[in-house]
């Protein structure tokens, strides 16, 4: 059957309101102080080490994200760790939180589509995040112009931006799990928690799992050939977590040495100058299938929330 | 005149159980018509499909000429809707809820602004327009509602339990506001099981029982066909029983008499027969010592209804 009318009639409207909301309200304020405390520590600890050692890396810049001084890990690893937590932050009570209010009913009986209701909460997520995430890396950059005292190359520029890119799809697939569980179950604490069992699952238990997975239920033919199928399975098993994904992308994105994300053969290094960067282009062409996963999970999720959301139950 | 609302066959089943199992309903355009039923009647199953925010399983609805679920955006244009317990955003002030609902109208501007102002003026909630939801009491949580319903000037309003928790005293502001909506011309659909404050402000009612409607009519003629009789006249008389008794029987309009107490009657009539029954004591020779009549109530109505078919189902379970 058509429905007439656009989908999109007020998505405007949920959007202004929701990243108002998200943005002036108390628990994006404690994840973002959370982050930039992480972020101020992790780039002081950086820009020490890096002043220590006097190199001549092209992208000294950029090591201001990945470098780890003892006992303090990366910013990368941080926002790792952190982006989900954010990310499950603004969307865990989208849905069930309206049915708790008793608001939702009387906001679908204004002349919009549920459609608009959800797209546009999506977006006020991934709007809030892109503008918490921008701030950052402004912060980290301006941070690092006045500790290591030189400006960023344009290259650097570039890639410290698809590195944001990066980190905003990667919030978007925590985003989309949280909708999808705030839409699944109507406690907005249990679809908190469930959100962020998904989160310690992945981010944990994962790289604890996959190697006992592989050996399981894995190729298992002798020989090398056999140790090579294993590892590209068990490299395929990991990736399902985005939290690799979003690794292997920022590592390739912020490290131009990188070559290859998996297992090598020798043969294969046969000519090449180990060390020397890639251009910008290759190291995109490198985490293409990183960025295009991490969009299809955000898609995926979404599509799911999306169907739930559009055949339920709307009365309290 | 025409239908504001038209519905035919209207069926909704969840799984095996069906909440609403094949309604008609016509409301006329201008009036205000009252759904009455027990909790879990299938009042709220059947708001929910006028407004199209649930899919019927069978049947048609036309709401204002149109098809609510492949015209939702017109519907909920011209039809203003209040669910039960209503909720709003605890944060922000009745101005922002109020800002919010009506851009997701369509409105804006200085045209919603000024919107806002005359519905809460309306609804007498201009003291508190820049208070937070929060510190809201029940009562202006339920005219907040209102005037959410007002904003959008609709051509129906749907009002789902509009006056449950409320005090008797903001009971009676809001139907008074009720009546407001209708000498604006707006069509009023109420439910409720509150069954005298429906008789105060409705022209008609529907009775809901298990999902079907089994009454529908103005309260009087719903109370002539449950009640035998819309209006109950006591006459105390001294004198012959047997002879008071069958000349009262004898008056044109009159359903039944019943002897009560001694010297009492009780006469179940169609009209105020009060001055027939006073000549027809005195014609069969009788001294009437007092006379009263009572109006029909929907509580009897109601309750006379749920009695008999309480009794058939105890009948059809034995």
């Amino acid at each position: 059957m058509r429905r007439e009318g656009s989908p999109l009639t007020g998505v405007a409207t949920v959007l202004a309101k929701e990243t108002a909301d998200h943005l002036t309200s108390i628990r994006l304020w404690i994840l973002e102080g959370l982050i930039l405390l992480a972020a101020g520590g992790a780039v002081y600890a950086a820009s020490s080490r890096i002043r220590d050692t006097v190199s001549e890396d092209p992208f000294l810049f950029l090591t201001l994200f990945t470098v780890a001084r003892d006992p303090l890990p990366s910013f990368v690893v941080f926002l790792g760790f952190l982006v989900p937590l954010i990310s499950i932050a603004l969307g865990f009570d989208a849905v069930n939180g309206e049915h708790s209010r008793r608001t939702l009913s009387r906001v679908l009986a204004q002349p919009i589509y549920r459609d608009a209701l959800l797209i546009g909460k999506f977006l006020a997520g991934l709007l809030t995040l892109a503008i918490t995430f921008l701030t950052l890396w402004l912060l980290v950059i301006g941070l690092g112009l006045v500790v290591l005292g030189l400006p960023p190359s344009g290259e650097e520029v570039l890639r410290g931006f698809v590195f944001l890119l990066v980190t905003v799809a990667y919030g978007g697939v925590w985003l989309a799990l949280a909708m999808l569980f705030s839409v699944l179950l109507r406690q907005q604490a249990t679809a908190a928690l469930a959100a962020l069992a998904v989160w310690l699952l992945f981010a944990v238990f994962w790289s604890m799992l996959v190697p006992l997975a592989a050996e399981a239920v894995g190729p298992s033919a002798p020989g090398p050939f056999g140790d090579a199928a294993r590892a590209q399975f068990q490299l395929g098993l990991s990736r399902v977590s985005p939290n690799v994904l979003f690794a292997e992308a920022t590592l390739a994105i912020l490290n131009p040495a990188t070559r290859a994300l998996g297992p090598v053969f020798f043969s294969q290094l046969e000519g090449a100058i180990l060390g020397a960067p890639l251009p910008l282009g290759q190291s995109l062409l490198l985490i293409w299938p990183q960025l295009a996963g991490l969009a299809a999970a955000v898609i995926l999720l979404f599509t799911v929330a999306y169907v739930v959301f559009q055949r339920q139950e709307i009365r309290a | 005149m025409s239908l504001a609302v038209e519905a035919r066959g209207l069926v909704k089943r969840y799984g095996a159980f069906a909440a609403v199992q094949g309604l008609d309903l016509a409301i006329e355009e201008g009036t205000v018509f009252g759904l009455l039923g027990p909790n879990g009647s299938g009042k709220t199953t059947t708001i929910l499909m006028l407004i199209g925010l649930t899919e019927a399983s069978a049947g048609t609805v036309r709401v204002l000429g149109l098809d609510p679920l492949r015209q939702p955006l017109e519907v909920k244009r011209a039809v203003g809707y209040m669910p039960d317990s209503v909720g709003f955003y605890d944060e922000l002030t009745a101005r922002e809820n109020l800002r919010y609902s009506g851009k997701l109208a369509g409105l804006s501007g200085s045209e919603l602004e000024r919107r806002i102002d005359a519905a809460l003026e309306r609804v007498r909630l201009a003291h508190a327009a820049d208070q937070r939801v929060k510190v809201f009491s029940r009562g202006m949580r339920q005219r907040l509602g209102l005037a959410e319903v007002l904003l959008k000037k609709p051509r129906l309003a749907i009002l789902d339990e509009p006056t449950s928790g409320l005090d008797p005293q903001a009971t009676h502001e809001f139907l008074d506001m009720i009546r407001g909506l209708k000498a604006d011309g707006i069509t009023v659909l109420l439910s409720s099981h509150l069954l005298d404050q429906v008789q105060a402000v409705c022209d008609r009612v529907g009775l809901f029982h298990r999902g079907r409607m089994v009454l529908e009519g103005p309260v009087e003629r719903l109370a002539r066909e449950v009640l035998g009789g819309g209006y109950r006249i006591s006459a105390e008389a001294e004198g012959n029983a047997a002879s008071i008794a069958a000349a009262l029987a004898r008056i044109p309009g009159v359903n039944g008499v019943e002897p009560d107490e001694p010297n009492r009657y009780r006469v179940s009539a169609e009209r105020d027969l009060r001055s027939a029954v006073a000549e027809a004591v005195t014609g069969a020779g009788g001294t009437l010592l007092s006379l009263g009549m009572q109006r029909p109530t929907l509580d009897e109505v109601y309750n006379e209804y749920f009695r008999r078919s309480g009794g058939e189902e105890a009948r059809h379970a034995a």
